[in-house]
C-alpha cells in the first residue's frame, strides 16, 4: 500500500497572482527540508501539496514531524493511496485505519470528489464506504455529530486518498515570501517566541545576539545557539551576529546615572542591530518586548528606544501577558532551554531603582559623555557570525 | 596556570601518580586471589591501610575504604541511626554541612527522623554550647564537620564529644573530616569520634577513593553486598592502584604535615599582605578559619564574573564552593553573612604546592578584576 503525505494549504491560496509564487517557494522548502528523508517527490494540485515516497527508504514518519514544522501548511496528515473504485476505498480504509476503528466506538465516512468524473457523489462514496466498514467492524456505530474516528476519503483526479483525523500544521505563510528582518535575541523565554512569531508570517530571520564577556558567560552565548536552532527547525537556517557588548556596557556605567543604565542600553543595542541589519538588507527589527513587562518596556521607555531607530521595530509579543508567550515558547520547544539559568546580557548592571519615565532629552544629555558612533562601529565591525541550521 | 582551588580538588602528586600506575601495569593483582601476584595486590592494600590510619592516628582494622568523601558519609549516616534505633531518631548536625551529609540527613528526615540544625556563629563555628542546648535523650546521631570547605571555619570536635559524654548522651559522633585532612591536626582518640570520612583527592591522591574511620567495636552495615571484600563492609574488588596513591600521598602528608603547614602560612601572610596593598577593599569573611582556604569578599565584583576574569588570566578559584553551581551558598547563608557580600565572594584554597609566584598572579590577577568593575 502506497503511503503519502497530504498538506493543506490556508490562507496562501487566496492570495491571487502571486499564488504560484507562494506554492512554489513552499514546496522547494519542503523539498529541502525533506532530504534527510530519503527520495520524495513534491507535488501540488488543487490547493493540496503531495509528498510522494519514491522508495521504501523514505523515512515517512520523521517527513511527517518536519513538515508540520513548515510555515505555510495550516493542516496534514499521512493517508493511503488507492485505485479508485469505492470497493477497493473501503478495504483500503478498513485495513490503514485499523487500530483506529478497533478501539473506537463510533464512527463516520467523510467524502470529498473532485474528479468528477468518478460515478458516485461526495455523500454516495461515503454512505458505500461506511457499508464496507461497518461490515469488517461491527462493534462500530455511526455517529455524524461526534464520532471516535472520522473516515476521510478523497477521489482525486489521479487517485483516491484515505485517512483519518487532519494534525493542525504551523499554519502562517512560506519561510522568506515577505522580505527579511532581524531579531534582537537575548536568552529568555521571550525573543525566539518573537522570532517564531514573525518568521511563521513569511519572514527571513538573522539574528543579533549582545555578548558582554566576562560579564556573561560562554554558557549564555551557548545557550542562544541552541534556542536559535530550535526555531531554525521552523523558520529554515538563520545568520546570527554576535556583537560584542562589554565596551558599551562598561562605558554606560562608568559615565551615565544609574537609573538609566538599562534604557541607553536599549538605545545602544537598538543602533547596533540596525548597522548590522542594514548590513545584511533586513527591513526590520524584531523584539520580545512586551508591555510594560519590566522597566525597559514601559511605553515612554519604548518611546526613547524607538527614537533611535531608522526602521520599523516589530514587536510582536507587545500586547501578550507572560503566560500567553510561554504556551507559545512550549509549542515552539524553546522554553527549557530559555529557563536555563544563565546571565545575559539585559540582566548586567541592573540598576536598583530603574527609571520608569525616561526622556529622550534626558537620555541625549547623559549619552553626551560617551562617543555613541565610534561604539557603535566597533561593536558592528566586532561581530562574530554564525550561520544556524535546522 | 595557577590553581588555587584545592579545597575542589587536588592534583596527584608524582608519588601517588608513580605508584597507581604501578599498580595498573604491573601488580595488578586481584587481592583476593590466592597466587603471589593476588598476595602482593593484598600487601600494597594493607600497606595503604596502615599509612591513611596511621594519618589519623587509628588502628589499621580501623578503615574502610570507600569510593570517597560521599560514600563514607552515606555509610556511616545510615549505620549510625541503624545501630543507635533503639536510642531515637534525633540528629543533630549543622547547617553548614557538605551536601553528602545533608541529603542523608534529609532522607532520613522525610521517614520520621527528626533533625536539629545548629546555626553557626558569624566566624562559622558550632559551638559546644549549641550541642548542649539541642541534645535530647534520644538523639542517635550528632554529625557535625571538622573543617567547613567554604569558611575554612574549625569546629571544636573534642569539646563537643565532652558534651556527649557529660551528658551520658549515647548519640553515636560522625565528623565530615574530608577538609581536615593535613590542614589541621587529626587524632581520632582526641577527637573523639566514633565516624570519621576522609576522602584522597584532596590530598594530592587519585579521585574515586575516600575512608571510613570506624572506631573499633562499632560495627557499620555494608552499603553494598558481594564478594566480602573489606570484611564484608563493603563488597566489590578493591581500586588497588587508587588505594595505593591514596597510602602513599597519606604517608607523604602526615611526615611532611609540619613542613606543608608552615609553607602555606607563609603563602598565606604573602596573599593578605599583597591583597591588602593592591586591593585595600577587599575583606576576608572568616579570619579566624585555616589558613587553607580564603573566603574573600571583594565588594561590588559579581563572583562568577571575577572567575572569568581570573581563568583568562589562567588563575583558578571558586565562587561559593565548586558543588553548588548557580545557586547561593547555604554555607555563607547560614553564617549570615549579607546576600550582596555572598555574591561578591570568591573561595580561594591553597596547598604546598603553590609557589610565592602563583600567590603575586592570583592578587595581580584579583586586582585587575575589581579595578574593572571599580574603574571610574
Amino acid at each position: 500500500m502506497q503511503e503519502v503525505i497530504l498538506l493543506k494549504l490556508g490562507e496562501l491560496v487566496l492570495k491571487g497572482l502571486n499564488r504560484q509564487k507562494f506554492e512554489e517557494r513552499l514546496k522547494n522548502e519542503l523539498a529541502s527540508r525533506l532530504k534527510v528523508c530519503g527520495p520524495c517527490a513534491v507535488e501540488s494540485r488543487q490547493s493540496t501539496i503531495y509528498i510522494v515516497p519514491q522508495d521504501e527508504s523514505f523515512d515517512i514518519a520523521r517527513a511527517e514531524e518536519i513538515c508540520s514544522k513548515v510555515f505555510g501548511v495550516v493542516a496534514l496528515c499521512r493517508a493511503a493511496v488507492c485505485e479508485k473504485d469505492v470497493r477497493a476505498i473501503g478495504e483500503t480504509a478498513t485495513r490503514y485505519l485499523r487500530d483506529e476503528l478497533r478501539t473506537a466506538r463510533t464512527f463516520k465516512v467523510e467524502g470529498k470528489r473532485s474528479d468528477k468524473k468518478f460515478p458516485l457523489t461526495s455523500i454516495e462514496t461515503a454512505i458505500q464506504v461506511a457499508g464496507i466498514v461497518g461490515e469488517v467492524y461491527d462493534h462500530l456505530e455511526a455517529d455524524m455529530k461526534h464520532p471516535d474516528v472520522t473516515v476521510h476519503v478523497e477521489v482525486r483526479e489521479t487517485a483516491a486518498y484515505v485517512h483519518s483525523a487532519p494534525r493542525p500544521g504551523a499554519g502562517g505563510l512560506p519561510c522568506g515570501i515577505n522580505g527579511r528582518a532581524t531579531i534582537m535575541i537575548s536568552g529568555g523565554i521571550d525573543s525566539p517566541v518573537a522570532a517564531w512569531l514573525m518568521a511563521r508570517r513569511g519572514l527571513e530571520l538573522h539574528a543579533v545576539h549582545f555578548f558582554s564577556y566576562p560579564y556573561t558567560s560562554d554558557e549564555a552565548k551557548e545557550k542562544v545557539l541552541t534556542l536559535l536552532k530550535i526555531v531554525a527547525e521552523w523558520s529554515g537556517p538563520i545568520h546570527l551576529h554576535i556583537a560584542p557588548f562589554t565596551d558599551i556596557q562598561e562605558e554606560i556605567r562608568d559615565n551615565c546615572p544609574e537609573e538609566l543604565f538599562t534604557v541607553i542600553m536599549r538605545r545602544f543595542m537598538v543602533r547596533v542591530a540596525q548597522r548590522i541589519a542594514e548590513n545584511n538588507r533586513s527591513r526590520a527589527l524584531i523584539t520580545g518586548e512586551s508591555m510594560g513587562q519590566v522597566a525597559s518596556q514601559t511605553l515612554d521607555a519604548l518611546v526613547t528606544t524607538d527614537d533611535v531607530a531608522t526602521m520599523p521595530i516589530f514587536r510582536p509579543l507587545i500586547g501578550l501577558d507572560k503566560t500567553d508567550i510561554v504556551q507559545f515558547a512550549r509549542r515552539i520547544g524553546t522554553f527549557e532551554t530559555s529557563i536555563l539559568p544563565y546571565e545575559d546580557c539585559c540582566t548586567v548592571f541592573t540598576p536598583r531603582h530603574p527609571i520608569l519615565k525616561p526622556t529622550v532629552e534626558m537620555l541625549e544629555k547623559a549619552e553626551r559623555k560617551l562617543n555613541v558612533a565610534e561604539l557603535t562601529e566597533a561593536s558592528v565591525r566586532g561581530a562574530e557570525h554564525v550561520l544556524i541550521r535546522p | 596556570m595557577h590553581y588555587f582551588d584545592h579545597s575542589a580538588t587536588t592534583g596527584v602528586c608524582p608519588e601517588a601518580a608513580l605508584k597507581a600506575a604501578q599498580m595498573m601495569s604491573e601488580c595488578y593483582g586481584n587481592a583476593s586471589s590466592l597466587h603471589a601476584m593476588g598476595r602482593a595486590a593484598a600487601q600494597e592494600l594493607a600497606a595503604a591501610r596502615h599509612a591513611v590510619a596511621a594519618a589519623i592516628g587509628a588502628q589499621d582494622d580501623e578503615i574502610l575504604f570507600t569510593s570517597g568523601g560521599t560514600e563514607s558519609n552515606n555509610q556511616a549516616i545510615k549505620s549510625a541511626l541503624f545501630v543507635n534505633r533503639r536510642v531515637g531518631k534525633h540528629i543533630i548536625t549543622t547547617a553548614v554541612e557538605h551536601p553528602a551529609v545533608l541529603e542523608p540527613i534529609r532522607a532520613f528526615a522525610s521517614n520520621g527522623s527528626e533533625v536539629t540544625y545548629l546555626k553557626p556563629d558569624r566566624n562559622g563555628v558550632v559551638s559546644p554550647e549549641a550541642l548542649d542546648a539541642a541534645l535530647r535523650d534520644d538523639t542517635a546521631l550528632v554529625s557535625i564537620m571538622l573543617v567547613n570547605n567554604e569558611t575554612g571555619a574549625v569546629n571544636p570536635i573534642a569539646a563537643i564529644k565532652e558534651v556527649l559524654a557529660r551528658r551520658q548522651s549515647r548519640a553515636i559522633l560522625h565528623t565530615d573530616a574530608v577538609q581536615g585532612l593535613f590542614k589541621v591536626p587529626i587524632n581520632v582518640h582526641s577527637l573523639g569520634v566514633d565516624l570519621l570520612t576522609i576522602s584522597a583527592h584532596k590530598i594530592h591522591a587519585p579521585k574515586g577513593i575516600g575512608a571510613l574511620y570506624v572506631k573499633k567495636g562499632f560495627r557499620v552495615i555494608p552499603v553494598q553486598l558481594g564478594g566480602g571484600q573489606e570484611n564484608g563492609l563493603r563488597s566489590g574488588t578493591e581500586n588497588i592502584p587508587a588505594i595505593a596513591g591514596f597510602g602513599v600521598a597519606a604517608k607523604l602528608g602526615f611526615e611532611n604535615l609540619s613542613r606543608h603547614a608552615a609553607e602555606i602560612i607563609a603563602l598565606r601572610e604573602q596573599f593578605e599582605q599583597e591583597l591588602g596593598a593592591k586591593v585595600p577593599d577587599a575583606r576576608l569573611n572568616f579570619p579566624g578559619g585555616v589558613p587553607h582556604i580564603a573566603s574573600l569578599c571583594l565588594p561590588g565584583c559579581r563572583s562568577e564574573v571575577v572567575l572569568r576574569i581570573l581563568s583568562d588570566a589562567g588563575v583558578y578559584v571558586s565562587a561559593g564552593s565548586a558543588c553548588a553551581k548557580g545557586k547561593r551558598s547555604h554555607v555563607l547563608t547560614a553564617c549570615g553573612l549579607p546576600a550582596q557580600d555572598i555574591d561578591c565572594t570568591v573561595r580561594i584554597s591553597f596547598s604546598y604546592t603553590n609557589t610565592p609566584e602563583d600567590v603575586t598572579a592570583l592578587t595581580d590577577a584579583l586586582s585587575a578584576a575589581y579595578a574593572r568593575f571599580h574603574r571610574k
